[in-house]
């Protein structure tokens, strides 16, 4: 009887919170639009692959070998070639401004010195400000250059030739849908449990509210455990989303078992939400919660999960530092079970470094956890 | 203007009193300009590769010796089959599998021409792209070696294109230098505009903007009085940032002080009057922070900070045009790497005035004394 009665009060303190999250519409609006926006953003927005770039040519040559080059390079995909006579000074200008950003010389005669002295020299100019951009294009000019080179080389037989074949595993077209989809499982989850739990405890702190609660015969526990309960459904209700996006929009297939992948969010969840329970008892206003969600917890996961930024090109500390966000493991877990169709013996190890935070977490928000306030 | 004295007075002790704030405030642009530029490193170096030599002859292992050697590689181990090296990849102990099959010297030799197998993991595909090109480069210079050697010099002339590389403003392509006037452009939007917003929210929540309201001070002096302290902290924190980027990057603005300064000034009215716009329709501060937070999150991933502008898709390069992250970044990558001159960015200084006159006229129309 005793039991049961416990369970009702629960359950109402659960309701109570589920009310509160309903009710504030701009927030609802918020958590559930922005998984949908960041995966069209980086499915649709955000790539590194560079598409019909501007290029400036100056063909001081305008012969054959450098009017056909043009040509390959205008046809290509990553380049749209820009009609206009400069000189190197007005490259520098148009360089200033932003518009372009590589342009490409052929020195006078290139022609006559590629077929008379089998070696001509092209200069490529790119802005290096951007230096991902301008390795890329870089290397897409090149192997325009190389192909050309091949195609007038054919008559001649070049011997003893080591021939390479490429096989691009889990990933054969290069997308980058394979690497910001756990990415951006993380990030929501972070944001949703962490941020939202930290901040709604400690207004409850701040309004008073609170006190009320602690003064119920409930144990005070119990009361947070309820508040975590609806941004749990609300977590699982965005990695369902993201999940269907990810399936259908962005046509990348989940490999491995749908339940374990349920199961391991589940457990990151709960990792996350401990944590914003910990924030919430170590903070006294919704500013100080927020600032420490977002600078402790969300810029780290964005940094340091390896969904952005390679990890093992970090400095070794950081490398160190990177093993303490919860996030780099669920985000190695997400890959493996999502993307290479992996079972539970490839990511046990993960799992339990994720649940043994969750339980240091647990302790320490006990520890630390106050009954009076003020 | 004593009244605004005196608000302003109010504005810069409540927020100097909460020192968490402060620590933040000033702690941030150091930390993350410290830290930022070493995580946000796209430089492929360390590429993780796994052999599998099946041919075990003379040039196998001498091909295996020049990858070796080179910068990019570490050699994470020798396999004995395709099946094992497939194991490392799928922990993550390898991202390239090579595999040199067997008669690989001896094809070579006979049938003048000879294969190897490379496996990349592909799953970001930036890193697979960049590792396998370095990996031909190797193999072509191999090649290329070995081709000199067999002949012993008797080849028939081949037409080389030589490509020679140039990368101004950053020839050698230091990332620091991309990414730090990004994060100061991050730095300097974060603060204004989660601060202003939050500050006046707070007012609503607690309830203490209605003895405000019930003063005579006018809607205009509130709002100056509410945006100019942030618009300072905002400057000085960006100068902190500016000293940081000198003192440990070496990152001198190449253009004008004045004019970075300048189109600073104009930003932080535009983005702290988006601030206060937001402030007008949110009740409280987890509506306000979530709202900024949505905003911020994508106009930093719209605007350049990571990928390029370039390369995005038309829809999305126009919808860049009504982010205001964007000019920032843009104006702060373009006078300080590039010394691009007040001529060379009038557009970037138009927009922003527009920008700024549209937010800020919004919030003051939507700013009501009364709740």
């Amino acid at each position: 009887m005793h039991k049961l009665n416990h369970m009702k009060q629960f359950n109402n303190f659960v309701r109570k919170e589920f009310y509160h999250l309903l009710r504030d519409k701009v927030i609802l609006l918020i958590l559930f639009g922005l998984p949908v926006a960041l995966m069209f953003i980086f499915g649709f927005a955000l790539t590194n692959e560079v598409k019909n770039s501007k290029i400036v040519v100056l063909d001081l040559a305008k012969d054959v070998a450098s009017q056909q080059i043009t040509q390959q390079i205008d046809a290509s995909q990553y380049f749209q070639v820009e009609q206009s006579e400069m000189n190197l000074q007005q490259v520098e200008e148009a360089f200033k401004t932003g518009n372009i950003k590589v342009a490409i010389v052929f020195p006078e005669g290139f022609n006559e010195i590629l077929s008379h002295e089998n070696r001509a020299r092209v200069q490529i100019i790119a802005d290096g400000s951007d230096p991902n951009y301008a390795t890329t294009v870089t290397n897409y000019l090149s192997a325009i250059l190389g192909h050309y080179q091949t195609r007038i080389n054919k008559p001649k037989q070049i011997p003893f030739q080591i021939i390479s074949e490429t096989k691009m595993i889990y990933n054969p077209q290069l997308r980058s849908v394979h690497n910001f989809v756990p990415g951006v499982m993380a990030l929501i989850l972070m944001l949703v449990n962490v941020l939202m739990t930290a901040v709604s405890i400690v207004k409850e702190k701040e309004n008073g509210t609170m006190e009320v609660l602690l003064v119920s015969s409930f144990n005070p526990i119990f009361v947070i455990i309820a508040k975590t309960i609806p941004y749990l459904v609300l977590s699982l209700i965005n990695v369902t989303s993201i999940l269907l996006l990810s399936v259908y929009v962005l046509k990348l297939p989940i490999l491995g078992s749908i339940p374990l992948l349920f199961g391991v969010s589940t457990l990151f969840i709960i990792t996350s939400l401990t944590l914003g329970i910990f924030i919430s008892i170590k903070v006294s206003s919704q500013q100080q919660a927020v600032i420490i969600s977002l600078m402790g917890m969300l810029l780290p996961t964005a940094m340091f999960s390896g969904f952005l930024f390679p990890i093992e090109n970090m400095p070794k500390v950081l490398q160190y530092f990177s093993d303490v966000i919860p996030a780099k493991w669920y985000f190695i877990i997400v890959k493996n079970i999502m993307i290479k169709g992996l079972g539970f013996s490839s990511i046990w190890k993960e799992m339990l470094i994720l649940f043994g935070m969750t339980i240091f977490l647990f302790v320490l928000s006990i520890k630390n956890f106050k009954i009076r306030l003020g | 203007m004593r009244i605004l004295f005196i608000q302003l007075e109010k504005e810069f002790r409540q927020i100097f009193r909460d020192t968490i704030i402060l620590t933040v405030l000033f702690g941030m642009p150091a930390i993350e300009l410290l830290i930022l530029p070493f995580a946000a490193n796209y430089e492929v170096r360390n590429i993780y590769l796994v052999v599998v030599d099946h041919d075990h002859s003379s040039d196998s292992r001498r091909l295996i010796e020049q990858i070796k050697n080179s910068a990019y590689f570490e050699l994470a181990g020798y396999k004995h089959s395709y099946k094992e090296a497939l194991i490392m990849m799928e922990s993550d102990e390898a991202d390239l599998i090579l595999e040199i099959p067997n008669g690989f010297e001896r094809n070579l030799v006979r049938e003048s021409s000879s294969k190897v197998f490379v496996a990349v993991n592909a799953i970001n595909g930036v890193k697979a792209n960049i590792g396998e090109a370095y990996l031909q480069k190797i193999l072509m210079d191999y090649n290329d070696h070995l081709r000199v050697q067999l002949t012993a010099g008797a080849l028939p002339p081949i037409s080389q294109i030589e490509v020679s590389i140039s990368n101004w403003f950053n020839p050698l392509l230091d990332y620091n230098k991309f990414m730090v006037p990004g994060i100061l452009a991050i730095l300097a939007t974060i603060i204004s505009v989660f601060f202003s917003a939050t500050n006046i929210v707070k007012e609503k929540e607690i309830g203490t903007i209605e003895q405000i309201n019930v003063t005579p001070i006018k809607k205009l002096n509130f709002i100056l009085g509410k945006l100019i302290p942030f618009w300072i902290l905002s400057v000085i924190i960006f100068t902190v940032g500016l000293l940081i980027a000198w003192l440990v990057y070496a990152i001198i603005p190449v253009g004008s002080l004045f004019l970075l300064y300048g189109f600073l000034s104009i930003y932080l009215v535009a983005i702290l009057g988006f601030g206060l716009l937001v402030s007008d329709f949110c009740s409280n501060q987890q509506q306000a922070n979530l709202v900024i937070f949505f905003f911020i999150m994508i106009w930093a991933l719209m605007g350049g900070l990571f990928t390029s502008i370039d390369s995005m898709p038309y829809w999305a390069k126009v919808v860049t045009f009504f982010n205001p992250i964007r000019y920032l970044i843009e104006v702060f990558r373009l006078i300080i790497l590039k010394g691009s001159n007040f001529h060379d960015l009038l557009p970037h200084f138009g927009i922003m005035t527009l920008f700024a006159v549209f937010f800020n006229g919004l919030a003051v129309k939507y700013y009501r004394k009364r709740n």
